[in-house]
C-alpha cells in the first residue's frame, strides 16, 4: 500500500522493508545539513551571524565562516559566554545562531539559555548537534538524552527536531524567519534523505507521512524513519499505523494530535530523547486533558546511554522499529473496541466519537 | 529632557541624591540590595551624567551607549539614574519590587525603558556587553558599551570567559568597570573565594587595566573618558569602592548586602547623605 506515504521519496519507500535502508538510502548527520543551510541563508540574511563554540568543523559552519568571516565569531571552549553574547547581538537586531553540541547547549549553558535569551525572548537560534543519543559511539557526556525535555521547559521556547536533511534545511530557514529564540536539534550519525521537496515544513505544524487508521506513531527527528519502518513491519500484520512526523516538539500540533487519537484510539510516541517531559510527555499532557486515549511512550528509559555504533546503541536502549512495533502491539490491546462493520469512523462523526469515547472511558472505570 | 555634561560637583551631588533615592526605594520596598547598589552610585552617575551618549527620550536609538549593570541586584542605583536623567517619571521608584511594578527585582528590558539587558544571573551581563560590541564594530556602529560587574562576580567563571573573548576581538568599545567593595553576600569576598591579584588577572587577560578609586569623581571620569577613547584594546577599570558608601552603619557591613533599612535607619541614612551633599 505505497500510496499510503506522502511526501516520502519513491527510493526510500522501497527500502523501507529491506534491512539495508541505513547502507543503500542517501542520507547524512543532519549537523551537516545544517552547516550547509547555514551558508545559504547568510547569504540571503545580512543580518544571519554564526558564532563557533570550537565545533565549527563538525557542525560545517566553517563553510559560513570562510565566506563571512566578518560574521563568524569563535568563542572557542566557552558555551555560556557564547550563549550570552548571542543575546547582546539580538538586541541589536541581528540574528545570531549560535552552534554547539546539545549537551552544552541545553545544560552546560541553561542558565544564559534561559536567563539572557528565554526571559527577554531575544531573536536567538540555538543550534544543538549530538541531540539524543544521536551520538552513539561518543557516550553518555555527549549523548543529550534529556536536551528536549529541558528547552520544552522554558517559557516561551520553540523546540524542534527535524527527521532529516531536507527537512532540516527548511527548519533553519524557518527559524531565521521565525521572532524569538528557537532551538533547532540535529543528530550526529546519518539519516536516511526521507522527504521530497514539497514537504511542507511549518513551525509547530506537524506532518501526516504514513496514512493509517490502526493506531498512530507520533515521532520526531531520528525516530521518524523508525516509525516507518515500524509502520512497514506492522502493515505485515494487517495493521496500518499513522505516521506524524512531529518536529515541533514546542508547540506542539495539538490539532494534529488529537485528530490521530480521535481516528486511531491508539497512540504511541517514539523520541530519541528521555521519556520524561519531552515529546511523549507533551503528547500525554495534551491527551489526558482533551481525549484519552490508549497511548505508549517509546523513548529512553531511566537510564544513561552507552558507546557503540549509533544504531546499535539505540536499538539496545529500545529505539528502534522494532521496540515500537511492540509498543503499537501493546497499545491496540487497550484499544477499546469499535463498532465490527465500522472499524474507522470518518471525521464528520468525530464529536460522536469523542461522546462515544468518554462513555468507554466512564465504563472502564468501573471495572 | 536634554542636559549637558554636568561639571564634577553637579555630579557628586546627583551621586548624593541617587544614594537618597536607593534609601528611600529600598526603605519602601522593603527589600532590596543597598550595599551594593551604594558603592556603585558614583560610576552609575558618572557615566549616565557625563560620559554616556545617550538620549534619554528615545532610549531605543540603535546609535546610544550601551549601559548593563551585570550585577544586577544593585538595580536600585540604575533605576535611579534613569529616572533622574529622564528615563522615566520619579513616581516610579516607590515602586520597587511590588506586582506590577515595571522595576523586577533585577532588571527586566522589556519592562523598564533605558534597560538594555535583563540581568540578575551574575556573570552574564558582562557576555551580553560584548555581543553588543560585537555587533556595533560589525555595523559599524560607533557606540560604546559599558558593563559593571561585582567583584563577588568575579568568581563567576564565565567572567574570564568574556574577558579572554574580548581582547581577541580588540573591542576598545568595550569597558567594564568592577565595583571593588570588597564584600558578597556571605562575607568578605576574600574569605569567601579570593579573587586577587584581580587588576592583574585582567591585565593577563590583554586588557588596559585603570586601578581608581570608585568614590573619587574626578578619577571616575578620567578614567571612564580615557576609556572611551582608547583604541585597539578594552579597559578594565577596578574601581576601589566601598559597599553601602555614604551610610555610616551601611559601610563595611556584609550585613547590608541584601537586607532594607527600616523607617528609622531610612531616615538616619537620609541625613548622612543630605549633610554630605551641603558639604559638596
Amino acid at each position: 500500500m505505497k500510496s499510503s506515504y506522502r511526501y516520502i521519496l519513491p527510493e526510500v519507500q522501497a527500502l523501507l522493508s529491506s534491512r539495508d535502508l541505513f547502507l543503500k538510502a542517501k542520507g547524512e548527520p543532519t549537523r551537516l545539513t545544517y552547516g550547509e543551510a547555514l551558508l545559504e541563508l547568510g547569504g540571503k540574511n545580512p543580518d544571519v551571524v554564526s558564532l563557533d563554540a570550537d565545533v565549527s568543523k563538525p557542525m560545517k559552519t566553517f563553510l559560513f565562516a570562510a565566506k563571512f568571516p566578518e560574521r563568524s565569531f569563535n568563542f572557542g571552549i566557552a558555551e555560556q559566554n557564547m550563549m550570552a553574547a548571542a543575546a547582546g547581538m539580538a538586541t541589536t537586531g541581528l540574528i545570531p545562531f549560535a552552534n554547539t553540541y546539545a549537551v552544552f547547549a541545553s545544560m552546560r549553558a541553561l542558565d544564559q539559555v534561559r536567563n539572557s535569551i528565554h526571559y527577554p525572548h531575544l531573536n536567538v537560534k540555538i543550534a544543538a548537534s549530538h541531540s539524543g543519543i544521536t551520538p552513539g559511539p561518543d557516550g553518555v557526556t555527549h549523548q543529550a538524552q534529556e536536551d528536549l525535555s529541558i528547552m520544552r521547559a522554558l517559557a516561551g521556547s520553540t523546540v524542534i527536531a527535524p527527521a532529516d536533511p531536507t527537512s532540516t534545511k527548511m527548519a533553519v530557514f524557518a527559524a531565521a524567519e521565525y521572532k524569538g529564540p528557537v532551538y533547532l536539534s540535529f543528530t550526529r550519525d546519518p539519516v536516511p534523505v526521507l522527504y521530497d521537496e514539497r514537504f511542507p515544513f511549518k513551525i509547530g505544524k506537524a506532518v501526516l507521512v504514513r496514512e493509517g487508521s490502526d493506531a498512530a506513531i507520533i515521532a520526531n527527528r531520528d525516530m521518524v524513519v523508525q516509525a516507518l519502518i515500524a509502520a512497514e513491519l506492522l502493515s505485515k500484520k494487517g495493521i496500518e499505523a499513522r505516521v506524524i512526523d512531529c518536529h515541533t516538539v514546542k508547540p506542539l500540533d495539538e490539532s494534529m494530535v488529537l485528530r490521530a487519537a480521535r481516528d486511531t484510539g491508539a497512540i504511541v510516541t517514539a523520541e530519541n530523547n528521555i521519556i520524561f517531559g519531552g515529546l511523549g510527555s507533551a503528547v500525554a499532557e495534551l491527551l489526558v486533558e482533551k481525549y484519552p486515549a490508549p497511548m505508549k511512550r517509546v523513548g529512553v528509559g531511566n537510564t544513561f546511554a552507552e558507546s557503540g555504533p549509533y544504531l546499535e546503541v539505540i536499538d539496545k536502549f529500545g529505539l528502534t522499529a522494532r521496540h515500537i512495533v511492540k509498543a503499537v502491539a501493546g497499545v491496540l490491546k487497550r484499544k477499546p473496541p469499535r463498532s465490527a462493520k465500522s472499524p474507522v469512523e470518518p471525521k464528520a462523526n468525530a464529536r460522536a466519537e469523542l461522546r462515544k469515547s468518554k462513555t468507554q472511558a466512564h465504563a472502564g472505570r468501573k471495572h | 529632557m536634554t542636559q549637558g555634561p554636568m561639571s564634577i560637583d553637579d555630579l557628586k551631588r546627583m551621586a548624593g541624591t541617587i544614594r537618597c533615592d536607593i534609601i528611600e526605594m529600598t526603605c519602601t520596598a522593603a527589600a532590596g540590595h543597598p550595599g551594593g547598589s551604594l558603592s556603585a552610585t558614583d560610576i552609575v552617575t558618572a557615566l549616565y551624567f557625563r560620559v554616556m551618549r545617550i538620549d534619554p527620550a528615545n532610549p531605543q536609538w540603535p546609535d546610544r551607549d550601551r549601559f548593563i549593570l551585570s550585577k544586577g541586584h544593585a538595580c536600585p542605583a540604575w533605576y535611579s539614574a534613569l529616572a533622574e536623567r529622564g528615563y522615566f517619571d520619579k513616581k516610579h521608584l516607590s515602586t520597587l519590587r511590588k506586582l506590577g511594578s515595571m522595576l523586577q527585582g533585577h532588571p527586566d528590558m522589556h519592562k523598564c525603558p533605558g534597560i538594555d539587558m535583563s540581568v540578575g544571573s551574575l556573570g552574564q551581563g558582562i557576555s551580553a556587553g560584548l555581543g553588543m560590541a560585537l555587533a556595533g564594530k560589525l555595523k559599524k556602529q560607533d557606540y560604546h558599551v559599558w558593563v559593571v560587574v561585582g567583584d563577588g562576580e568575579c568568581q563567576e567563571g564565565s567572567v574570564w570567559e568574556a574577558a579572554m573573548a574580548a581582547p581577541k576581538w580588540k573591542l576598545d568599545n568595550f569597558t567594564v568597570i568592577v565595583d571593588r567593595n570588597h564584600l558578597q553576600n556571605d562575607f568578605c569576598v576574600e574569605d569567601v573565594m579570593p579573587v586577587e591579584p584581580l587588576a592583574d588577572k585582567w591585565r593577563a587577560f590583554g586588557w588596559h587595566v585603570d586601578a581608581i578609586n570608585g568614590h573619587n569623581m574626578e578619577q571616575i571620569v578620567a578614567a571612564l573618558e580615557a576609556a572611551s577613547k582608547r583604541k585597539g584594546v578594552p579597559t578594565a577599570i577596578v574601581a576601589e569602592t566601598i559597599k553601602g558608601k555614604g551610610v555610616s552603619f551601611m559601610e563595611n557591613a556584609a550585613d547590608w548586602h541584601g537586607k532594607a533599612p527600616c523607617a528609622s535607619e531610612a531616615d538616619q541614612a537620609l541625613c548622612e547623605i543630605r549633610r554630605c551633599i551641603c558639604e559638596i
